[in-house]
């Protein structure tokens, strides 16, 4: 099991699940028995959560679909190529 | 020759339906890149364009979603990097690890639940702004991180860096913006509320 400072030195690579099998289990044993180390995490995960929603919701501008899809249908002679 | 044509055109239009599904994420995306709507249309339509045209080299099985980031982190850096006609930034002041959890994580003040209070804690605005203000080498990488949820190795390869600069700039890049967000929450006074606040010990039982 990982200690305290590990666990906080690892916790970016363990929420990216970038660590090995036995590194991701030696930090999530730690995390089920430290509260602060848990409170580091949770804070952690929640704050990419909310970054990411916050950061994909914008609008299309109405028409962009439309002009993309009449790109492709430019090319519907089956040529390989637009226009 | 015929059969086939009419195979690839059957292909492509099974292709064309499965990619617009992408068409909102990857247009949020090239906002946060390019930082204006106008470039990010443009972008959008180049990377469906260059999706079209190289759809032969798209083999059967790879993500679809991840090639379409791909083609589009590249259109990008090359468009940029020839529009602006200037080095690529790449300083960003160093900040302590943790900062934004030091100082808001135990905010008991504003916290029914960690959930409601980072979200309500930022708005939609200051966390786009937090993340477009980083310099383009880190705001690609946690664009594709944190906000597409890509793996190092797949951002490595939209990129073309090393897996180890993108852990690098990854870390750098989040604590900036991290620090950014902090500094828009006590600018709107967010965080007066916990001064008065004493945070609560953990209880080990």
């Amino acid at each position: 099991m990982a200690d305290c400072n590990e666990t906080i030195r690892e916790l970016e690579a363990f929420l990216d699940g970038a660590l090995s099998e036995d590194g991701h289990h030696a930090i999530h044993s730690h995390l089920e028995g430290c509260t602060d180390c848990l409170q580091a995490f949770d804070f952690h995960a929640e704050l990419r959560t909310v970054i990411a929603a916050k950061c994909r919701n914008d609008e299309m501008p109405p028409g962009l679909l439309s002009r993309i899809e009449q790109c492709f249908n430019e090319d519907f002679d089956g040529d390989g190529r637009i226009g | 020759m015929g059969a086939a044509r009419v195979d690839d055109v059957a292909d492509r239009t099974q292709f064309t339906e499965q990619a617009m599904q992408y068409a909102p994420q990857l247009y949020s995306a090239a906002l946060r890149m390019t930082r204006n709507s106008s470039d990010a249309e443009d972008l959008v339509q180049e990377t469906y364009l260059r999706a079209y045209r190289s759809y032969a080299g798209f083999e059967d099985g790879t993500n679809l979603r991840a090639w379409l980031f791909r083609i589009m982190t590249n259109q990008y850096i090359n468009t940029y990097r020839a529009k602006q006609r200037r080095p690529v930034e790449t300083d960003l002041d160093d900040v302590e690890d943790l900062y934004l959890y030091r100082r808001v994580g135990n905010l008991g003040a504003l916290s029914r639940s960690a959930e409601d209070t980072l979200l309500e804690l930022f708005t939609d605005d200051e966390v786009k702004t937090a993340l477009e203000e980083l310099p383009e080498a880190f705001r690609i990488p946690v664009l594709l991180a944190d906000v597409e949820g890509f793996s190092y190795k797949e951002i490595a390869e939209m990129m073309e860096v090393p897996i180890g600069t993108v852990m690098s700039r990854l870390h750098r890049g989040r604590k900036a913006m991290h620090k950014k967000l902090y500094d828009f929450a006590e600018q709107r006074g967010m965080l007066d509320a916990g001064d008065d606040e004493h945070v609560k010990e953990p209880t080990n039982g």
